[in-house]
């Protein structure tokens, strides 16, 4: 009875698109992995913005930070800016990678909107964004005082983000460091 | 204890529901008139105790009762009131319940006006629907209560309602939107109640229609309420993003166009039974859907609600129960044998299967866009964004094609027609409409192929109309008899017609027309945008009843003439600190000025502004308005409301002989 069996089509077919829904529960679309996660942060050597000295990695770890990839020609680092100062005054320790972008725009930004930044890695090239694996701006990775990344949040960090996710991370790091 | 006794009363309602599931289908199995008698009575009842709820949950919101979760995260002491009563749906928990309420609206609605509907079929369609409200309480009961309390320790003050809600639009956005969504499932229980009943016939379809139609243009109305706010809430001058979640609400649209077409072939002449079952079971199914992503956070989407997968499951599950189910019972139930009525090519049948074909087809490429992102991720091929390149370039061509078609509709005869008669009848109307085209875009800023496109198009449709309408005047004795004699059908497919032709026309038009500024002004700073002067006058501090903001006055002048001052706002929210934008727009019906706040740069008193010149963007939004004024009229048609069975025993007894 060819005719009866294709009425089951729509029933197949619901039950393909309910075995991906199924899937999607467990996956989340703003959770990127990084194939860094647990992993120290990369070497580099590259610019500070503004000034005349070369960061590396020594320079930016020792103590639990936020590095927040960002750039002047991304909307959303803009509607994220703020929150990072705010952040930033209660004395979140904010590192910013300035990603694929110049250093006059960068400048001009900063000092328009404000600094919440501990010191600006300037990554031109993005051979830094590279070895992250920087997906898009803003990207904000959690590092340890070990320099471990121990997580990546991809988007813009807002109050949500940060007292559902980072905070905790955040102060779990820092006691870690404290005990000792 | 107010919260206590609205979640009280919302375990009754569920008790109800339950109970309305149940008995009238017991009932109906058994030929239990009694039983199924109990049907509307219950779905009144089940309509009081969801209102308490809803009533109780108002008022705890209108009381700043901040001991109450849902309340002190989504209200605050400083809101307005209307804001403290639409922040009841600003949220997950509130809106779930309000979706409910609505429900039970619609049950109550079919129990009450159906009275002419045999006893038997309104039975199976109360049961069906009560099955929907037990999954939709459950789901508000078990893993998202309203009533939650925050006790001990309740907060001195709420953390507001997110201010990009607080708007008019928003007041009543939801609602109606709601309203759409789950008026599709009357056809949906309509169309369940005829699978289970085996009798796919004239009656069905003509019994489904008008709560289709109402359905239909609730739903309309919801979507462009929704396109208004955005385009002017966001600050960029958007209307359409191709959103997840904008797009759970477009895809039952599209799906419910189908249906409410093929709906009337049906009625009209029994063809497309299984077909139009399907689109019933499909339109209702994506309102499920809609809800599933908007709520279980398996896409991204800018309104998506808190998210939980506690929440997604449970609603999986209830998905998988009701399109699960409903599915297996049309492969089961839907007849197989092709119809023996036949049409000519050549009739309004294969135009109307036509466009059931396009709406399906374009449903299913929003559909696909959509989840596209999630099954790359879930097949582990990677994280992909699906945006308004995919939508617009698959879809524009769709609706293209579609309006050719849909000028031909109403003036085609059912069964056959011939192409000479289309010759003689639309060899003017198409002759005009070309020249339209030609000629409309020369008013605009420069010629445009697209617009000429889309005036064509418009002019071909109105015109087409226009004719039809003409034939049916002229054949009756007085203009005015012939006037009289349409009815609320034929009105309503006009004025939705012509709405189609505006919308056609607005998207078209803004689209391709409209000039946007980014720029530096300072007070005293002069600019000029499609021969609109825009002065930036002053800049202000204003206070508002729960935030301060920056308010840039800036007058707009034509050839010398004031046209209008605007005052677009910054505005910085007291209690959560955001910040919001808040443009300025001077409306007209050929053109809107929108001005909004940018960043406050560097020097004294500059900002970034941003000036946009959008013309016939209002004729999309009137267009919507016209589609949903065009569905409700349908509903009027007295045809839906003549006595169609003798008595209600008599139907009883005459099911009962047909099952035996």
């Amino acid at each position: 009875m060819p005719a009866r069996l294709k009425l089951f089509l729509p029933l197949i077919l619901f039950a393909v698109l309910a075995l991906f829904l199924f899937r999607g529960l467990e996956l989340d679309p703003r959770e990127l992995p990084s194939a860094l996660i647990d992993r120290p942060l990369p070497e580099f050597a590259l610019p500070a913005l503004g000034e005349a000295r070369q960061l590396t990695r020594a320079d930016v770890t020792g103590e639990v930070a936020l590095f927040n990839v960002w750039a002047t020609w991304c909307v959303s680092c803009r509607v994220e800016h703020p929150y990072l100062q705010q952040l930033a005054d209660l004395g979140v320790r904010i590192y910013g990678v300035n990603y694929k972008d110049e250093d006059d725009a960068a400048r001009r930004w900063l000092d328009e909107l404000g600094d919440p930044y501990l010191a600006n890695i300037a990554d031109h090239e993005g051979s830094l964004g590279l070895d992250l694996g920087v997906y898009g701006a803003p990207e904000t990775y959690l590092v340890d005082a070990g320099g471990i990344v121990r997580y990546r949040h991809v988007g813009v960090v807002d109050e949500r983000v940060w007292q559902e996710v980072l905070e905790p991370l955040y102060r779990q790091f820092s006691e870690e460091v404290r005990s000792r | 204890m107010i919260p206590e006794v609205g979640h009280f009363a919302l375990i009754i309602g569920l008790c109800l529901a339950l109970l309305l599931t149940i008995l009238p289908a017991w009932g109906a199995y058994r030929r239990d008139a009694v039983m199924m008698g109990l049907a509307p009575g219950l779905a009144i009842g089940l309509l009081v105790f969801v209102t308490i709820s809803f009533t109780c949950l108002a008022v705890a919101f209108l009381q700043d009762d901040f001991s109450v979760k849902v309340v002190a995260s989504n209200s605050n002491s400083l809101l307005p009131d209307f804001y403290k009563f639409s922040a009841l749906w600003g949220n997950h928990e509130g809106s779930l319940l309000l979706w409910g309420l609505i429900l039970c609206l619609w049950i109550s609605a079919v129990a009450l006006f159906s009275g002419q509907l045999p006893l038997l079929v309104l039975a199976r369609v109360l049961s069906v629907m009560g099955g929907i409200a037990v999954g939709f309480l459950s789901f508000s009961l078990f893993t998202s209560n309203p009533f939650e309390r925050i006790l001990p320790g309740a907060p001195a003050d709420g953390s507001d309602l997110n201010p990009l809600l607080q708007d008019p639009g928003l007041i009543i956005h939801p609602p109606l939107l709601y309203m759409g969504y789950v008026g599709f499932s009357v056809a949906f229980a309509f169309a369940i109640a005829a699978l289970l009943g085996g009798r796919l016939d004239a009656s069905w379809a003509r019994w489904s229609r008008p709560w289709t139609n109402v359905a239909w243009a609730f739903l309309s109305l919801g979507i462009m309420l929704g396109s208004w706010w955005a385009y002017y809430e966001l600050g960029w001058g958007g209307w359409w993003f191709w959103d997840p979640v904008e797009n759970a609400s477009f895809m039952p649209w599209l799906a419910g166009t189908a249906l409410l077409h093929s709906l009337s072939v049906t009625e009209k002449r029994g063809l497309f039974k299984s077909w139009t079952v399907l689109l019933a079971i499909f339109a209702f199914s994506l309102s499920l859907l809609g809800t599933f992503m908007v709520r279980s956070g398996v896409l991204t989407s800018v309104h998506a609600f808190a998210t939980d997968p506690a929440r997604g499951m449970f609603i999986l599950v209830f998905l998988a129960i009701v399109v699960g189910g409903s599915l297996t019972l049309y492969a089961l139930r839907a007849p197989a044998v092709t119809s023996r009525v036949s049409f000519a090519w050549v009739s309004r049948e294969s135009l109307l299967l036509f466009n059931n074909v396009v709406f399906l087809v374009s449903t299913l490429t929003v559909l696909f866009g959509t989840l596209f992102p999630l099954i790359m991720d879930a097949l582990g091929l990677g994280k992909y964004s699906v945006g308004p390149p995919y939508f617009n370039a698959v879809f524009v061509p769709l609706m293209a094609i579609t309006a050719p078609v849909m000028g031909l509709g109403p003036i085609s005869r059912w069964k056959g027609d011939s192409v000479g008669r289309w010759q003689s009848e639309l060899a003017v109307p198409a002759v005009v409409a070309l020249l339209c085209g030609i000629t409309l875009p020369l008013l605009g800023r420069e010629y445009n192929l697209w617009v000429a496109l889309a005036a064509t198009l418009a002019a071909w449709l109105t015109l087409g109309l226009c004719r039809d309408l003409w034939n049916r005047v002229r054949a009756a004795a007085s203009p005015l008899r012939g006037l009289r004699r349409l009815t609320p059908s034929y009105w309503g497919m006009f004025i939705a017609h012509l709405g189609f032709a505006a919308c056609v026309i607005g998207i078209v038009a803004t689209s391709q027309y409209s000039i946007e500024h980014d720029l530096k002004m300072r007070p005293g700073d002069r600019e000029v945008l499609a021969g609109y002067e825009f002065t930036f006058v002053e800049l202000a501090n204003v206070r508002g009843p729960n935030f301060l903001a920056d308010e840039a006055r800036i007058t707009v002048s034509r050839n010398g003439e004031r046209v209008a001052a605007l005052a677009p706002q910054k505005r910085r929210y007291l209690a959560s600190g955001q910040v919001m934008t808040e443009a300025a727009i001077d409306p007209g019906l050929f053109r809107d000025l929108y001005v909004a706040m940018g960043e406050p740069i560097g020097e004294e008193g500059a900002w970034a502004i941003r000036l946009h010149y959008k013309p016939m963007v209002r004729w999309m939004w009137l267009g919507a308005i016209l589609m949903a004024i065009g569905g409700f009229t349908t509903a009027f048609d007295k045809r839906y409301r003549r006595q169609r069975t003798p008595v209600r025993a008599g139907a009883v007894a005459e099911a009962a002989t047909r099952a035996g």
